[in-house]
C-alpha cells in the first residue's frame, strides 16, 4: 500500500522538474529529475515496483511534454531495464551502478528524443544536440545522482520495511 | 593676657604669610612652582579617575553586554523582516512594471484582444522549447492563438486543457514562421533550433539585408497575425552558390525570463493545408 506514494511523489517531481529544474540550464541542457528518481528507485534491491513507477512517470511526463508518449515511456522503461540488469550484476557498488544507469539512461532518452525529432521532420544537428544539450544534461544528471540515490534508498526502506537486503 | 597677645600675633603672622604667598602667586611669581603642583594634582586625579572608571566598567559592563546583545538580536530580527519586505515589494514592483508594459502594449494595439497568463513551467525535454501557461480552454484559449509580450512574439498555443495551455516558442526546432524584413522589404522564414538560436532562411539573393533590420511577422500562411515584432538581424550569410541568403536573429524577447505573457484571443489561425498542392 505504501507504494502508492509513487503518485504524489512523482507528481511533485514532475512539477518541480517543469517549474524549477527546467529553468536551471547548463548551455541548453538541464537535468532530468524523473530519470534519476526512477534510476535510484529501480536500483534498490528490495524494490519490486520499478516498472509500475516507470509507467506512472511516463504517464505524468507524457501529459506535459510535447514528445510523443511512446518515446518517453520507452525511455523510462529502458532506464528501469538497465537498472535492474545492473543491480543484479554490480549490487556491491550501488553508487557505481547509479552513475552507470544515469549515464546510459540519459543517453538512451536523448537518443530517443533525437530520433523522434528526426522522424517528426525537425532534425537537429548532431553536434549541437550532443554538445549543447546531451553532455550538459548528463553532467547535471550525474550531479543529482548521489543525493537522489540516498533519498530513494531511504524511501525504499520505508516502503518495504523489514525487507532490507544486505 | 600675654598668651592672648602672642596667639593673636601668631595668627596675624600666619595670615600675613599666607596672604603674601597668595598675593605673590596671583602676581605670577610662583608660576613654575604652581604649574608643578597643579600638574601633579592633575596626574593624580587622572590616575585615580582612570582606575575608578575601569572598576566601574568592570562592575557594570556585563549588564550592558547582555542588554546590547538583546538589542542587537532585536535589531537583526527587524532588519531580516525589513529585508523580506523589501524583497516582497521589489517583486511586486517588478510584476507591476511587467503588467504596466503589457497594458501599454495592449492599449497601443487595440485591434487585438488579449488574455494575460503566467508562465508556470517548461517542457521537461531539453530538446523542445515549450512553456506552460496557467490559462486554458476555460479562459477562452484555443489552439493556434499567438502569444506575445510587450517586446514581441514568443510563440503560439500548441495544446490546451481546461486550466492550462502549452505554448510552442519561436525558438523551438520545429517552429517555422513566415516573416517580413521591414527595411529590406522582403519575406523570409524564421526557424528555431535546439540551442534556442533563431535564424532566417529563404531570404532572396536580390534582397539587401543589413544587421539591425527589424523582423516582423508577415501573416502569410495564416498561422500568425501580421506585424508582430520578432527581433533584429544580427548578421547575414550570403553565398553566391546558394539559392537563398541566411541571417542570424536576435529575438526581441528574452526567453530565459518569461513570466507573464499575453494570448491574442481574437485571432484564429487559418488552416491552408487543403490549398497546398500535393504531388501526385
Amino acid at each position: 500500500m505504501r507504494n502508492l506514494i509513487a503518485f504524489p511523489l512523482i507528481a511533485l517531481a514532475v512539477i518541480f522538474q517543469s517549474a524549477v529544474i527546467s529553468r536551471i540550464t547548463l548551455l541548453s541542457g538541464y537535468a532530468d529529475l524523473l530519470l534519476i528518481l526512477l534510476a535510484g528507485w529501480a536500483l534498490q534491491p528490495q524494490v519490486r515496483s520499478a516498472w509500475h513507477w516507470a509507467f506512472v512517470v511516463a504517464l505524468f511526463v507524457g501529459y506535459l511534454t510535447k514528445l510523443p508518449w511512446p518515446v518517453t515511456a520507452l525511455g523510462y522503461f529502458a532506464v528501469v531495464f538497465v537498472a535492474q540488469m545492473l543491480q543484479r550484476r554490480i549490487w556491491q557498488a550501488p553508487l557505481l551502478a547509479m552513475f552507470t544507469v544515469t549515464f546510459v539512461g540519459t543517453m538512451v532518452m536523448h537518443l530517443l528524443s533525437y530520433a523522434a525529432l528526426f522522424v517528426a521532420g525537425s532534425p537537429v544537428p548532431l553536434g549541437d544536440a550532443l554538445g549543447f544539450v546531451t553532455l550538459p544534461s548528463l553532467l547535471l544528471n550525474l550531479l543529482f545522482a548521489i543525493p537522489m540515490y540516498t533519498f530513494m534508498r531511504d524511501l525504499a526502506r520505508w516502503v518495504y520495511p523489514g525487507e532490507e537486503v544486505e | 593676657m600675654k598668651d592672648l597677645f602672642s596667639r593673636s600675633l601668631q595668627t596675624t603672622i600666619i595670615f600675613l604669610i599666607v596672604g603674601g604667598i597668595l598675593a605673590l602667586a596671583l602676581g605670577g611669581f610662583f608660576s613654575s612652582a604652581s604649574n608643578q603642583f597643579t600638574g601633579s594634582l592633575v596626574n593624580a586625579q587622572t590616575w585615580i579617575s582612570t582606575r575608578v572608571q575601569a572598576l566601574q566598567d568592570f562592575f557594570t559592563a556585563p549588564r550592558d553586554i547582555a542588554s546590547l546583545r538583546a538589542r542587537n538580536a532585536e535589531l537583526q530580527a527587524e532588519v531580516s523582516q525589513l529585508q523580506a519586505q523589501v524583497i516582497d515589494l521589489q517583486q511586486r514592483v517588478n510584476e507591476t512594471e511587467v503588467l504596466r508594459a503589457l497594458v501599454d502594449f495592449s492599449r497601443s494595439n487595440p485591434e487585438s484582444t488579449y488574455r494575460a497568463a503566467a508562465v508556470i513551467g517548461r517542457d521537461p525535454s531539453p530538446f523542445l522549447h515549450y512553456v506552460v501557461i496557467n490559462r486554458g480552454s476555460n479562459d477562452g484559449i484555443r489552439r493556434g492563438m499567438p502569444v506575445v509580450t510587450n517586446q514581441g512574439l514568443i510563440g503560439r498555443i500548441d495544446a490546451v486543457i481546461a486550466d492550462a495551455a502549452r505554448v510552442q516558442l519561436i525558438t523551438d526546432p520545429a517552429a517555422s514562421i513566415n516573416v517580413h524584413l521591414q527595411n529590406a522589404n522582403t519575406d523570409a522564414v524564421l526557424i528555431g533550433s535546439v540551442t534556442g538560436d533563431v535564424t532566417l532562411d529563404m531570404i532572396s539573393q536580390d534582397a539587401t539585408v543589413e544587421p539591425g533590420d527589424l523582423i516582423l511577422t508577415s501573416g502569410l500562411g495564416g498561422g500568425y497575425p501580421s506585424n508582430l515584432i520578432i527581433g533584429q538581424v544580427v548578421s547575414v550569410r550570403s553565398l553566391d552558390v546558394e539559392l537563398f541568403q541566411q541571417a542570424v536573429v536576435q529575438p526581441a524577447v528574452d526567453f530565459a525570463r518569461l513570466e507573464i505573457v499575453l494570448v491574442i484571443t481574437n485571432f484564429r489561425p487559418v488552416d491552408i493545408s487543403p490549398l497546398v498542392p500535393t504531388t501526385p
